[in-house]
């Protein structure tokens, strides 16, 4: 063989190793959604086993197991994967972007900004129903551009956006526990929908409307995705390469923010989910690439495990899933902060 | 194999938040040469790369390839004749060499033109010249420095660009990883035909590995030519400050800067 031949063949064999890589650990990951999903439908105060339950999905049910299955548990299950896929989505983009594994919309006070608004919605001036998710998308976006100007003069730093999105968050929980504390108690408990995340509203009609926001959203997400890989390598390097790096980032950043505005506006801010989806993701897959895909099917296995828990195996109690991968989350960003050459910066 | 590129800046300044580091300068990137620029910290040689590299939009004047302001053509356009290395690249967490390399082919890649074997033998080709095939399969962030930089170059190359584009590619390394750097970059100007244009701190490799030396004074080019008729005595006083002898390298024959100090004024010689 000759030398030529030899390098072609490193590099097709290298390249064959890792997308076959991918497909195994895209395949294991949707085998175990596959697994919750049909666990989530089957397990509860009235079991169905697996043929009942598809039956029921194919229009075959009698009136109750419709009723349990197509009106309790599949929007409930579909509206945690939906939101699971955006807020790991746009926790992926928001690292990639930033570089900082700090970098997550949850951290930073984007989801914040969505619940304030939200929350505002509701005790401030007495609204209720879709007004309110749309307040948490504006709330989300105001608080997104707040960081970005603040953070971009004299170029776009990914180090001070996470410690001014901090202060940003804080300031967003103080406004927060201000209303609640302020509020008669009646509406204090609508509220804390708002505060932690919960899949307990689920109705058809908000998922559809979920459903179509994603449906725009992540092909304009797969579109740039290309790019996006270059800025990977840094910012002088992705313009060497063609890239127009700052408005790559632009366009990324405000689909990264929409994503989490929409999945915050049906569910409430699901804590974590997108801070630890995109690392777990891509230590398994362990390529250096973007791992969008494997990502969203991390963020799905944790927020639907997570309700499975919360609402069956806390005995008589159940609690609204955000507690439940708050528990998961919070040990993360210990590790992240404590464990040695990981100081937050991400470089 | 390269096709001949006129590429020039006219009138050019460059500068941050509006203080500027290069004010009316004027430059002619021979092709097919390799072309160094030196100089003294905040001379702006590495302003001036950055200005030709597109990462600066000029205050005034213009940097243009073939005639066309760079700015006012496609960028991947660009991309597809004018390559770069940044002095610190990012290398994702985990990535493989191959795949590394294998970017370096985005200006040539669409949404109709995913990976083909053009881009394969681009990459092999890449790999073969920096002796990096080898390495295809490790990951980057466990190669030692000589060979991350070999890597960083064979990226470079798999964009198969006429011209390249370099920011001090030796720093950090060790003499003989210098040594070897430059030498592949020699190379690939003799065996490709491709024009070089880059910064080095070190005078001495300077004057042996360039065609034509560019030597940056507080933001304008003092002089420039063959490193035999521009490094002299006087030039590299007023450029660095540096009372000096040149004499011939007894190896390449280019001129050798040998630095007086306080200590070492060399008067044996003199005498």
């Amino acid at each position: 063989m000759s030398a030529v031949e030899t390098s072609v063949a490193a590099v097709r064999h290298s390249r064959a190793r890792r997308s076959r890589r991918y497909v195994v650990v895209v395949s294991l990951l949707a085998a175990v959604v596959l697994v919750i999903a049909a666990v989530s439908l089957c397990v509860g105060a009235y079991s169905l086993s697996v043929p009942d339950v598809i039956r029921t999905l194919l229009g075959g049910g009698e009136g109750r197991e419709s009723f349990v299955v197509l009106q309790l548990r599949a929007p409930r299950l579909v509206l945690g994967m939906l939101a699971a896929v955006c807020f790991a989505v746009a926790g992926a983009l928001f690292q990639t972007l930033l570089r900082n594994p700090l970098a997550s919309p949850d951290i930073i006070g984007v989801s914040g900004g969505a619940s304030f608004a939200a929350v505002f919605a509701i005790l401030v001036l007495g609204l209720g129903g879709l007004t309110v998710s749309l307040f948490a998308f504006a709330g989300a976006l105001v608080v997104a551009a707040v960081i970005y100007l603040l953070a971009a003069r004299g170029g776009l730093n990914g180090y001070r956006f996470v410690l001014i999105g901090i202060g940003m968050a804080f300031m967003v929980n103080a406004s927060l526990n201000f209303m609640i504390t302020r509020a008669e108690v009646r509406d204090a408990q609508e509220a804390l929908v708002w505060l932690v995340g919960s899949l307990g509203s689920a109705r058809w009609p908000e998922i559809a409307l979920l459903a179509l926001c994603v449906a725009i959203l992540l092909p304009l997400v797969a579109a740039t995705v290309p790019r996006l890989r270059m800025l990977q390598l840094g910012d002088e390097t992705a313009v060497g390469l063609g890239v127009n790096a700052e408005r790559v980032r632009l366009v990324l950043l405000i689909l990264a923010v929409a994503l989490v505005a929409v999945a915050t506006a049906a569910v409430g801010p699901i804590a974590f989910v997108a801070f630890v989806s995109a690392p777990i993701a891509r230590r398994i897959v362990a390529t250096g690439g973007l791992a969008l895909l494997p990502s969203a099917l991390v963020g799905i296995v944790i927020v639907t495990l997570s309700d499975l828990v919360a609402q069956h195996l806390l005995g008589s109690v159940t609690v609204p899933v955000g507690v439940i991968t708050g528990v998961i989350g919070a040990p993360y960003l210990l590790w992240l902060l404590a464990a040695p050459g990981r100081n937050g910066r991400g470089d | 194999m390269t096709t001949p590129h006129e590429l020039r800046a006219q009138s050019l300044r460059l500068g941050y938040d509006g203080r500027t580091v290069i004010d009316d300068l004027d430059l002619l990137v021979p092709d097919g040469k390799v072309t160094v620029i030196v100089g003294a910290n905040a001379s702006g040689k590495s302003t001036l790369l950055r200005g030709i590299a597109r990462l600066m939009k000029p205050q005034a004047g213009a940097v243009t390839l073939d005639g066309r302001d760079i700015h006012s053509m496609p960028s991947s356009a660009v991309a597809r004749l004018l390559g770069l290395l940044p002095q610190q690249p990012v290398a994702p967490d985990g990535i493989t060499v191959a795949d590394l390399v294998g970017r370096g082919r985005h200006p040539h890649q669409s949404w109709f033109r995913q990976w083909t074997t053009t881009d394969e033998a681009a990459v092999a080709r890449a790999l073969e010249e920096t002796s990096t095939t080898e390495l295809a399969d490790r990951r980057v962030d466990e190669l030692s420095g000589g060979q991350r930089q070999r890597v960083w170059i064979a990226m470079a190359l798999a964009q198969e660009t006429d011209i390249l584009l370099l920011d001090e590619p030796t720093t950090f390394l060790d003499v003989a990883h210098q040594i070897e750097v430059l030498d592949l970059l020699a190379a690939l100007n003799h065996e490709r035909g491709t024009t070089v244009v880059m910064v080095l701190h070190d005078l001495n490799l300077a004057a042996r590995y360039a065609d034509h030396l560019v030597v940056m004074v507080s933001g304008g080019i003092a002089t420039s030519g063959p490193p035999a008729a521009v490094i002299t005595p006087e030039v590299v006083t007023a450029a660095f400050g540096l009372d000096c002898l040149v004499v011939p390298d007894p190896v390449s024959g280019s001129p050798l800067v040998v630095p007086k100090g306080r200590f070492h004024r060399g008067d044996r010689a003199a005498s």
